[in-house]
């Protein structure tokens, strides 16, 4: 029996969506605000529709998509974003496109996309969701039409996602050629069964699915086009890019690599350790010369990406128990990143509303004019350098002990001497919001409440994950929970 | 709970500064003054109302804090002899050194609501019954230290507060691995109560490696050679206020540490370290002591005779006897408020020459008699003369250490002799000689604040080398336990 009843979530987004596109079209002088906050409201809808199937049994569609606790945390995160991107876009955007329809309506369709990428179990559907995001980011990042910077990047974004895709797909011929199937059940039913004869074609295969997936998740070697991208889209979708799509891809990462491919953990584990390593050292290293704020964090979210690697890394070489733990922690993290990187985009776009420069020395004593904005940037900068307090330590903390496992030790003390390698950049920007007068004729100025109060909310939850980690844990341990129930039948056959 | 109040005291502070208005940004000070003293009292009460008979910890707290898979870290806070009288120190100091920057007038509102939040992270680092909590408090202080530093030091104060920032942090990266190692090894927790009792095996490094990390973390802090260069930088560019905190209380977090942290948790190792933490110790006395009389810059010079003083904490540690390390946490005390001491009146000499050159002053006893006595009676404590504080402190360390590591103190004797003579020469051209007519005119110490802050500590140091049993006597119950650990290792 076919139960649409399982997507009535995406049907409340999609539905918005077009909604929010056809008022446009209808009413074309609709003030932006209002299609914002309708926006907002979808998103909302969204995640209370999702949060009926929280601890739902076996919501299966065709086998194709699976809708459980996984799946709903990942919609809770994309309501979540989305709803404050889209308020950081209201005053963003307001005077700086003709339209603005398809934008926000655009937001939630790349929400969808990434819902089901965390949803799908099936390499084709997992595909077609990921290109559903990708292509709504290549018309998000390009925008500004006006904006030469921002058609560059988009127009390089779209040619690296392109040959991305190409790689993943040709990855996914290679391992459907071995499996004759391309649902993750039946992969590593089969990847159980293969003779050893087909080694090659399986290392090619997950070589390519992982280069693939890479790209999307931005890590070194395949991080080319991220900083390019970062810069040049409007900043509220540089925020999206770096969480929304981020999330998005470790979604997928987590559904594929726990299921379908753990029985042959062998073959590809090495490569996403060496993966992991390459992209927190490049992503510190470059961040370290960045005068360009957008870049700066396009470098350090990079180096995020590494240490969320590690758990990949992990779930490869331990044993269920490791594996559970770890991607909890992942989950957990990623909750973590998303809310002080929103922070920071916050902050961000305010200024640059404000001021129109968007470079580190841009912050020049912000301190003095903007104190509570200096203090959200601090706030998020520390929660990704790790220190306590902030939740950036306590995430880090469990993901690196839960991936603590004995083939790992050399990746673990890696990702620590980084993270603390790369206090000194977040405390070169702390330098020029603190240490230095604001430039000549600079006067205080005064937020607007609206993002006053997001600030404060992220800050507030930046701060709150870090001290009182306890309930976010759990939640994200309820959600890698089916993840563990499928798997943990595979792992007994293996 | 007595201890979360004690905590919170501070940072209430902080808070109610932070609400301020800019306008009334002049009673900043007030504020911060208020917290101080209510701080200082509170545990002025709790030190006398603490009964040094109790074994174990007082005024415990424990709640539930993160229950995550393998994670059981509790909120757990309590104080027993070692740390009470080094709380007391670290409320004395903050007050000392809110006190002290009454004369700061650049952006008040932020320097005393980080001042205060400082106080409170060493106050925690002090109180901390979970290693995790210990390690939270020991990097929320760097935050803190290194604005106070860059913003409202002096000379290359960017540089100093960078450096001292990624020392630190490359200390604690050696830490947090070795707090996780015992955690997670046999019998082990990150209960520093539990870890105390039992005897951890099989952690996934050899423990001796585990104490290792431990210990740079703690040697970069209190510093002991080749991990102290952080320290000149830091100290010589610091405000007066912070120079008072970082060598008063920071420091002590090192010594704090392995007493705490190595020794009792790890005794057999501390056995086996125990002749290289002497030996390092030693060396830190003498290379200090010969660093310093090469020094031209006052700020500098005390900074390296703090490398010479922490280095007799060292050995007093590493000699792992009663006797040695009563004489080390006491001069831990004495440090801190000598040490301070000098910092506050240096402070309050460069506040009118503006100049810590030692070569362009001299002669200052007729201009500033009150600045210079102050100077002369915590340099004479500084070198340890008998009845000040420091001389209690060193040869309790000595006497306790020389039976076992001989050497050691006969070659640490030598490095206290050299102090002395770096200390009378300083002296000698700064105060005395021939009178520079460059400073006819400069004022003597004339405010309220002033003379409250270098009388008073100048009563510390007289009470602590006059009654030594007011702080012996609380000390001696808990330092009994943490022999007994090693002694039933020796067995």
């Amino acid at each position: 029996m076919r139960d649409y009843t399982i997507f009535i979530p995406e049907f409340v987004a999609a539905g918005g969506a077009v909604l929010i596109i056809a008022l446009e079209l209808i009413w074309p002088r609709i003030r932006r605000d209002i299609l914002a906050t309708l926006t907002v409201l979808v998103s909302l809808g969204w995640i209370g529709a999702s949060l009926a199937y929280i601890g739902m049994g076996d919501n299966n569609f065709q086998g194709l998509i699976q809708v459980d606790n996984f799946t709903t945390f990942f919609r809770i995160l994309a309501g979540g974003i989305i709803a404050v991107v889209a308020i950081m876009s209201a005053t963003y955007m307001r005077d700086r496109a003709k339209t603005a329809s398809e934008y926000y309506g655009l937001l939630l369709v790349a929400g969808i996309g990434m819902v089901y990428m965390a949803a799908a179990r099936e390499l084709i559907t997992a595909y077609i969701s990921l290109e559903l995001l990708s292509f709504s980011l290549y018309i998000l990042v390009g925008y500004l039409k006006r904006d030469a910077l921002s058609s560059e990047a988009s127009l390089k974004y779209i040619l690296l996602g392109a040959f991305s895709s190409a790689f993943l797909l040709y990855g996914i011929s290679l391992i459907y050629g071995i499996t004759q199937t391309t649902y993750y059940d039946g992969i590593a039913d089969a990847l159980l069964a293969r003779s050893g004869d087909t080694d090659a074609a399986a290392v090619v295969g997950f070589m390519l699915i992982l280069t693939g997936v890479g790209f999307k998740v931005s890590a070194a070697p395949f991080h080319m086009w991220a900083p390019d991208a970062y810069e040049g889209a409007p900043i509220p979708i540089t925020a999206f890019l770096s969480t929304l799509s981020k999330a998005a891809g470790f979604a997928l990462i987590l559904r594929l690599f726990t299921s379908a491919i753990q029985v042959d953990a062998v073959e590809w584990r090495w490569a996403v350790a060496l993966l992991s390593a390459a992209t927190m050292v490049v992503g510190n290293l470059m961040a370290i010369q960045q005068t360009n704020l957008k870049r700066l964090v396009a470098y350090s979210s990079i180096g995020q990406v590494g240490y969320m690697l590690v758990v990949v890394a992990a779930i490869g070489y331990g044993d269920p128990e490791v594996g559970r733990d770890a991607s909890s922690a992942l989950l957990l993290h990623i909750v973590g990143y998303v809310v002080s990187t929103l922070a920071l985009f916050t902050a961000i776009t305010a200024i640059y509303n404000r001021t129109g420069d968007d470079s580190i020395p841009g912050l020049r004593g912000l301190a003095e004019t903007q104190p509570f904005l200096a203090l959200v940037i601090v706030v998020s900068l520390f929660s990704f350098a790790g220190l306590p307090f902030f939740a950036g330590f306590a995430t880090k903390l469990f993901m690196f002990q839960s991936s603590t496992t004995d083939g790992l030790l050399w990746l673990i003390a890696l990702a620590v001497v980084n993270s603390f390698v790369s206090l000194y950049y977040y405390l070169m920007i702390l330098r020029q919001m603190y240490l230095f007068d604001p430039p000549e004729g600079a006067a205080r100025w005064r937020l607007n409440p609206v993002m006053w109060c997001m600030g404060a909310a992220l800050i507030g939850a930046t701060i709150a994950i870090g001290v009182y980690p306890g309930p976010f844990f759990e939640a994200a341990a309820h959600a890698t929970e089916p993840l563990y129930q499928q798997g943990a039948d595979l792992l007994v056959q293996r | 709970m007595e201890l979360t109040i004690l905590l919170l005291i501070p940072v209430a502070g902080a808070v109610l500064i932070g609400l301020l208005p800019e306008r009334a940004e002049q009673n900043a000070r007030w504020i911060a003054l208020l917290s101080a003293v209510a701080a200082l009292a509170f545990s002025l009460f709790l030190f006398f109302d603490f009964d040094s008979a109790t074994p174990g910890y007082s005024y415990v707290v424990k709640e539930r804090w993160v229950d995550i898979s393998s994670f059981n870290l509790h909120y757990h806070l309590g104080v027993d002899g070692i740390s009470l009288p080094l709380i007391v120190l670290t409320t004395c100091l903050t007050l000392a050194s809110v006190l002290i920057s009454f004369s700061v007038t650049k952006r008040q509102r932020l320097y005393y609501a980080l001042l205060l939040v400082l106080a409170a992270s060493v106050l925690g680092v002090f109180m901390a019954l979970d290693f995790m909590l210990f390690f939270m408090f020991w990097e929320l202080e760097l935050i803190p230290m290194f604005l106070l530093i860059s913003i409202w030091g002096s000379g290359r104060k960017e540089y100093s507060a960078m450096k001292f920032v990624l020392y630190t942090i490359a200390g604690s990266a050696f830490m947090l691995v070795a707090i996780l190692m015992l955690a997670f090894a046999d019998g082990g927790s990150f209960d520093l109560v539990e870890l105390g009792e039992s005897n951890v095996s099989g952690a996934l490094l050899p423990l001796g490696w585990v104490f290792a990390f431990l210990f740079v973390g703690f040697a970069v802090k209190l510093p002991v050679f080749p991990l102290h260069t952080w320290l000149p930088d830091a100290h010589s560019d610091a405000p007066t206020a912070v120079s008072v905190m970082l060598a008063g209380v920071l420091l002590k977090m090192g010594g704090y540490g392995i007493i705490r942290m190595c020794v009792t948790i790890m005794p057999e190792q501390a056995e086996d370290f125990g002749i290289w933490m002497a030996g390092l110790g030693a060396f830190s006395i003498l290379y200090g002591a010969f660093v310093t009389l090469r020094q031209t810059d006052f700020k500098r010079l005390i900074a390296y005779s703090s490398v010479s003083h922490m280095g007799i904490v060292l050995l007093g540690i590493g000699a792992l006897g009663k006797t040695s390390i009563m004489g080390a946490n006491y001069q831990m005390l004495a440090h801190g408020v000598v040490t301070g001491m000098l910092f506050v009146m240096i402070g309050l000499m460069y506040d009118r020459t503006h100049t810590r050159e030692i070569a362009k002053l001299g002669g200052l006893g007729r201009q500033m008699p009150l600045i210079t006595t102050g100077l002369v009676f915590a340099g004479f404590a500084s070198l340890g003369l008998p009845a000040l504080a420091g001389f209690i402190a060193e040869i309790t360390v000595f006497l306790g250490a020389f039976e076992k590591f001989e050497w050691a103190v006969l070659a640490s004797i030598f490095g206290v002799v050299l102090s002395a003579g770096y200390i009378l020469w300083t002296l000698q051209r700064v105060v005395f000689g021939p009178v520079k007519h460059d400073w006819d005119g400069v004022t003597d110490q004339h405010q309220w604040w002033e003379h409250t802050v270098a009388g008073g500590m100048a009563v510390l140091i007289l009470i602590l080398g006059l009654y030594p049993a007011l702080m012996m006597d609380t000390m001696s119950g808990s330092v009994d336990q943490v022999i007994a650990r090693v002694e039933e290792v020796q067995s």
